[in-house]
């Protein structure tokens, strides 16, 4: 099954290394992996997301609340939480097809954000899902570029990760 | 407020620290530590002959005494050639704090010379590791690498620290915090009374139960209560290739190690457990045999300090994280209020019967209930083990090498106490001896510090011979010298029809006797059984020297008995060359 995995990590040196390591020496995967700071100088956050079956995810979850860098773990999958992915796609956009794809944006709330005589660049949030069903809305042969963010997640409700 | 340098203040740091030992090495990026060391530092420094040895050196030390090993090596080849030694502790959670020099900090990332990114390389066989950027931080990350080794399951910490960091020039303010705290970093320090609850109803209800207790014990310091529990209800024991001496060898309770070459009582009695207490074990491929296979009718308790532990490859009916030594007193108090009201508990007519099953078993095929080994006029490997434990009552520290003398060694010597067998279990690295035993004959300058290995594993660190010399810390090597990479040669006889690929030496080997007289040590050859027992006995009698003993084994003995792989169980081994269960 798919999980969420966020972390509240030490903003240390080596410390993403130590959690992406931890990954590849153990044969996880990850699928996504998002890592910014927080309102908290000393803190980052870390979302990924990953598959497994039950006790791979509780060995990965264990795994990573031992490392000393680790201050908080939740995996989001849990609970009800709120999941998002940010995707910037370059796709060739000409002639009447330009249209088109436009229209397929606005039908996925997207926005262009970047113009060419040829192209358009397009900003679009949502869950992973979403974000696929776009891509796979677009013809193939369009597609020049695609970049995304990986997910990045919270819980909903009052429930926080912090110290 | 004392103002000293970077380099002065690793050295008082370890001063302050109650460091007994530094094992290590010097070159370019720690001269200044080195230097600081020399002018004004109370704590001795062992010049080893490679880096790796002074891991293991630093190793030895920290499990016979369970305090941590220090190690100083400088960057670049000393750092890597630290890194064996540093894995082999990491594998079996021994507490280390290992201080690498670094290239000048305007240096890192430009492939300066001797530079290596050692917090990289060792990431993956460290419990944590710390780049030093500044002096001020020198004392509190020293403070907190400590910690972090020696608590919870404890483990190697790497420092590493680049030059300018240690120059004599730049004086800081000194203070060696008296405590740490880290806030991502708290290990259990109880165990779940629910739990702890559940375990001893199910102990006390059961009907064919086993103790199977591990290096966590030792490491722990639960020994004590662990015989107290096994006492009380009178269980069996077994332990793992590190959790020897965690339960007394000669006691009647004891089935002895269980495992790939584990005794057949203690194999047996696992399989057919319905319960099994485990407790700072963690179900290593080496003891399990076929994980789909391991014992089909038993619940099992798991206690560990370590929650990746539990449940990794043996799913456990009952976790418990937490010490050994609060959990098992726990327990015991558990068990205590259980009995008081349900006098009837244990079952004693369903132990009795169990304990007459594994009576049967030990008859049948245990190692010391009779002789298991061929004859022959050679002297065979468990006869040199066995007039080792003879001679010296039990009572030595035994270090091994890793091989069929290992096995052997562990098979016969029945240890009595805790941290008097030491060797690398988990990594089964060669070469781990000889340094180790330099480590524990200087935490134990009195007692008979024993080094058992073979031609190939005393070879990957002979150069230590020169140690021993520098520092006087007269071991005895026991060589058993049956001229083959022997553990090898056995599986190349099981499983590839005897083709010997690369596990012989033809007529390569030094004269081992002329080569300890040039590193101006004792040698004594072995050749025949008669003279075994009062060549030892001369070997002991040598106090202040290093006497190294060449024993000339049989060659063809291999070691039994020896789980059937892939896809046997538990119960599934060979006992000689042509039988098994
Ligand atoms: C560093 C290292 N290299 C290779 C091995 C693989 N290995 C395990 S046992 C063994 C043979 C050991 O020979 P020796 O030390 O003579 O002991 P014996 O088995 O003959 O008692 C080898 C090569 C190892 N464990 N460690």
């Amino acid at each position: 099954m798919r999980r969420i995995i966020s972390i509240l990590m030490e903003n240390e040196p080596g410390a993403l290394s130590r959690v992406v390591g931890l990954f590849s020496q153990r044969g996880y995967n990850i699928e996504t992996l998002n890592v910014a700071p927080t309102e908290d100088q000393t803190l980052s956050r870390l979302t990924l997301t990953t598959f497994g079956s039950d006790s791979t995810i509780e060995q990965i979850t264990k795994q990573l609340n031992k490392l000393v860098d680790v201050v908080k773990l939740v995996d989001l999958s849990e609970g009800a939480h709120v999941e998002r992915d940010l995707m910037l796609i370059k796709v060739r956009a000409q002639g009447a097809h330009r249209d088109e794809v436009k229209r397929t944006t606005d039908i996925f709330r997207g926005q262009i954000v970047d113009v060419g005589p040829n192209m358009y660049t397009i900003q679009l949030t949502g869950t992973s899902e979403k974000l696929d069903s776009f891509v796979a809305a677009m013809d193939s042969v369009d597609i020049l570029e695609v970049v995304r963010s990986g997910v990045a997640g919270i819980s909903r409700g009052e429930k926080v990760l912090s110290l | 407020m004392e103002l000293l340098s970077g380099g002065e203040i690793v050295a008082r740091a370890l001063e302050d620290e109650g460091v007994e030992f530094i094992f290590g090495y010097p070159g370019g990026a720690v001269l200044h530590i080195y230097d600081a060391l020399f002018k004004d530092c109370k704590v001795p420094h062992i010049l080893v002959r490679h880096e790796q040895a002074a891991a293991h050196a630093a190793d030895g030390y920290a499990r016979s005494t369970g305090k941590p090993g220090v190690v100083l090596v400088t960057s670049g080849p000393g750092a890597t050639n630290a890194i064996t030694g540093i894995a082999t502790a990491y594998m079996d959670s021994i507490p280390m704090v290992v201080l690498s020099g670094q290239v000048q900090s305007h240096l890192i990332g430009e492939d300066a010379f001797q530079e290596v990114d050692m917090v990289g390389i060792s990431r993956p066989c460290v419990k944590h590791s710390f780049m030093v950027s500044k002096p001020e931080d020198i004392a509190s990350t020293i403070k907190k690498a400590f910690h972090i080794a020696a608590s919870g399951r404890p483990g190697p910490v790497v420092i590493d620290i680049p030059k300018d960091v240690t120059r004599p020039d730049e004086k800081v303010e000194y203070v060696y915090p008296p405590s740490v705290k880290i806030r991502s970093y708290s290990p259990a320090q109880r165990g779940h009374t629910g739990q702890i609850k559940k375990a001893a109803r199910l102990l006390l209800g059961a009907k064919r139960p086993i103790i199977f207790a591990g290096g966590g014990v030792v490491q722990g310091e639960g020994s004590e209560l662990l015989v107290e529990l096994a006492k009380s209800l009178n269980l069996p024991v077994t332990n793992t290739l590190m959790g020897l001496g965690a339960y007394p060898g000669s006691d009647r309770q004891f089935l002895g190690m269980l495992g790939m070459h584990g005794l057949y009582e203690a194999n047996m009695a696992m399989h057919h457990s319905d319960v099994i207490f485990a407790i700072g074990a963690r179900f290593d491929d080496r003891v399990t045999n076929t994980v789909d296979k391991f014992c089909p009718g038993a619940k099992v308790i798991h206690v560990d300090i370590d929650p990746t532990s539990i449940s990794k490859t043996v799913a456990a009916d009952i976790p418990i994280v937490g010490p050994v030594q609060s959990v098992l007193s726990d327990l015991l108090t558990q068990i205590k209020q259980i009995r008081e009201k349900e006098t009837e508990l244990p079952d004693k007519s369903a132990l009795d019967q169990w304990w007459q099953q594994i009576e049967e078993w030990r008859e049948a095929h245990g190692l010391w209930s009779g002789r298991r080994y061929g004859e022959s006029d050679r002297i065979k490997p468990q006869q040199a083990i066995e007039s080792l434990y003879k001679i010296t009552g039990g009572d030595a520290f035994v270090v091994s090498d890793v091989g069929q003398h290992q096995m052997f060694a562990a098979q016969y010597y029945r240890f009595d106490k805790p941290r008097r067998w030491i060797n690398s279990g988990g990594l089964g690295t060669m070469g781990f001896g000889l340094p180790a035993a330099v480590g524990v004959k200087l935490a134990f300058p009195d007692r008979d510090v024993v080094c058992v290995t073979g031609e190939g594993s005393i070879q990957m660190n002979i150069q230590e011979l020169s140690t021993c010399k520098q520092h006087n810390t007269p071991v005895k090597i026991f060589n058993l010298r049956n001229n083959y990479l022997g553990m090898v040669k056995q599986w190349q006889d099981m499983h590839y029809e005897g083709r010997h690929a690369m596990s012989t030496y033809e007529d390569s080997l030094p004269d081992f006797v002329k080569l300890v007289e040039a590193y101006g040590h004792v040698g004594l050859e072995v050749q025949k059984l008669e003279e075994l027992d009062s060549k030892m006995e001369e070997a002991f009698a040598i106090k202040d020297k290093l006497v190294f003993l060449d024993i000339m084994v049989d060659p063809m003995e291999h070691v039994y008995p020896m789980h059937i792989a892939p896809h046997g169980s538990m119960k599934d081994m060979w006992l000689s060359k042509n039988e098994r269960t």
